[in-house]
């Protein structure tokens, strides 16, 4: 191991009570801070910052869906669990790669995690099938049900956006949407 | 609208929380009433987590990009991977393939080196004790010469494993050889020209010198006092010599010179001698003209002609005196008068047939 990079550090229940708020400055510290430790993992075990950022990236969306799941406990320190997710992730790219891996150069310790980064598998098959199924419903459809369920837009602003003559078009034409989705997510 | 269209929308109000207590009331108790609207309420509901998780991670990697914008990669890659020298770089990738490479070349190298039996020989390769191995044709040819001669041959019917050249040290039955020539053996005979065969015994060995001392076990043997006498001094290069020994089943007289002081890698305990000798001279005297023993044959040079080896006689006389006198059942008294001095070379071979036996080890 050799050494490793310090940098202040946010205190662990901070940035959980963070990530439950939703704060953007949370996630920014949480961000600056454990991500070079992310970056030395991975440029020194034959990867670039690109993968670095893509398995950083996946981390912190694991430990997102792990606190706001809600039965979250923090069983090591957050770095030991953010290093060990990273670099399951990473085993995992190399061997995709199908790269030889001998043994991972370490710069902290530690833990198993199978079952979060089972969590994570199923979450991210659906992420996968869920972005497919939005690509495969077109446009305007799609952003239709973005604006309604993920901005939380009103269908009167949707209505007007698209150029209906009035809400209940729009709802119409929302309900054909959803349906479709419907079809396409649960039957793929 | 129809009615589908309806209860979807009423599912969406009900889940972004739009609707009235009054609106609230009423959908709960269609929903309750109805399971096909149940149904479709858990669906919707479900739909709606999936697309709310989407959304969520969605937003979580575009704010996390645009925090990622903010970090300067490169300064930061510098610090937690310092570039290495080149020489470091190249090492740290090909040092594996470099470890397999020098393995492989290693085996290679030490399994030819043991396949073709380099590390079996001894050091001094190109040396060859000249002890004859005495093989199978010669076995037959005995065996059919009994049958000619319709008489058994004396001593032991078994020919020796080994042979070799001895020659008395006195009239009583004391013998020299070399110790190569004995050493391992169960049973040591020495055959004389006649071909009568007496069983031996060790009385002294010398590995270092390469000198056993035998003695015929037989106490009525008995020869004639010795012709020959042991030079002390050392003898001189170019110096004419000659041997006589037994590298086949009869004596064989070879001539020669002393080439030099100093035997095989300079070893300073022989002489090198310019003689034919072959397997079975081992042990046989060298005597100059006027028949003083100066040596005894213990060995040659491979891939060498005529570098032959004679162990010196004082080496011959200093083992003797090593000798416990208590281990000597018969007092050992070295020829003091020479007889062969004057003589021409054929009457000294003569004179000298007796004195000088071949040793079969078994």
């Amino acid at each position: 191991m050799r050494k490793e990079v310090k940098s202040s550090v946010p205190a662990d229940n901070e940035i959980i009570l963070g990530i439950l708020n939703d704060s953007k400055e949370i996630l920014n510290r949480l961000y600056k801070t454990y991500f070079p430790m992310v970056l030395q993992l991975v440029l020194n075990n034959n990867g670039n910052e690109d993968d670095a950022k893509d398995v950083f990236q996946e981390s912190v969306i694991v430990l997102y869906n792990k606190v706001k799941s809600g039965n979250f406990e923090l069983n090591s320190k957050l770095k030991t669990f953010i290093y060990s997710v990273c670099r399951r992730l990473w085993l995992k790219r190399l061997n995709a790669q199908s790269r030889t891996v001998r043994n991972l150069e370490d710069f902290s310790d530690f833990i198993p995690i199978e079952d979060d980064m089972e969590k994570h598998e199923e979450k991210d098959r659906q992420f996968t099938l869920m972005e497919n199924a939005l690509q495969q419903l077109g446009e305007p459809c799609k952003t239709i049900i973005e604006d309604y369920y993920l901005q939380n837009r009103s269908m009167q602003e949707i209505s007007e956006k698209f150029g209906y003559t009035n809400a209940d078009n729009a709802k119409t034409q929302k309900y054909k949407c959803l349906q479709r989705l419907k079809k396409i997510f649960f039957q793929s | 609208m129809n009615k589908d269209t309806e209860i979807t929308n009423l599912i969406d109000a009900y889940l972004r929380g739009e609707l009235s207590p009054a609106e609230l009331a009423a959908f709960q108790q269609k929903r309750s009433g109805d399971p096909a609207v149940d149904l479709q309420v858990v669906e919707h509901e479900n739909l709606v987590g999936h697309l709310n998780e989407y959304g969520n991670r969605v937003r979580l990697t575009s704010e996390m990009n645009a925090i990622h914008e903010e970090i300067e990669i490169e300064v930061l890659k510098r610090e937690v991977k310092p570039e290495l020298p080149v020489i470091y770089r190249m090492w740290n990738k090909y040092r594996v393939s470099t470890a397999i490479a020098a393995t492989v070349a290693m085996i290679a190298v030490f399994g030819t080196l043991f396949s073709t039996g380099y590390f079996s020989q001894a050091i001094s390769t190109n040396y060859t004790q000249m002890r004859r191995e005495l093989n199978s044709i010669k076995r037959s040819q005995n065996a059919l010469i009994k049958n000619i001669n319709g008489k058994p041959v004396r001593g032991p019917v078994n020919p020796g494993q080994f042979g070799g050249t001895g020659f008395a040290l006195s009239a009583n039955g004391y013998v020299v050889t070399n110790y190569h020539v004995i050493k391992d053996a169960d049973s040591v005979y020495v055959q004389n020209s006649q071909g009568e065969a007496f069983k031996v015994r060790q009385v002294y060995t010398d590995p270092v010198y390469d000198i056993a001392i035998l003695q015929i076990i037989d106490p009525d043997f008995k020869l004639a006092s010795l012709p020959y006498t042991f030079k002390k001094s050392a003898a001189d290069v170019g110096q004419s010599v000659y041997t006589i020994g037994f590298p086949r089943d009869d004596q064989v007289y070879g001539e020669g010179y002393v080439s030099s002081r100093n035997g095989f890698a300079g070893d300073t305990v022989a002489y090198q001698v310019s003689i034919p000798v072959n397997p079975g001279n081992s042990g046989g005297p060298l005597l100059d003209n006027k028949g003083n023993v100066v040596g005894i044959i213990n060995g040659k040079q491979k891939f060498a002609d005529g570098a032959a080896f004679a162990i010196k006689s004082n080496y011959v006389l200093a083992s003797i005196d090593a000798i416990p006198q208590d281990s000597l059942e018969n007092k050992l008294v070295l020829g003091k008068r020479n007889l062969l001095t004057g003589l021409s070379r054929q009457d000294q071979i003569k004179k000298l047939e007796p004195y000088i036996f071949m040793v079969k080890v078994y």
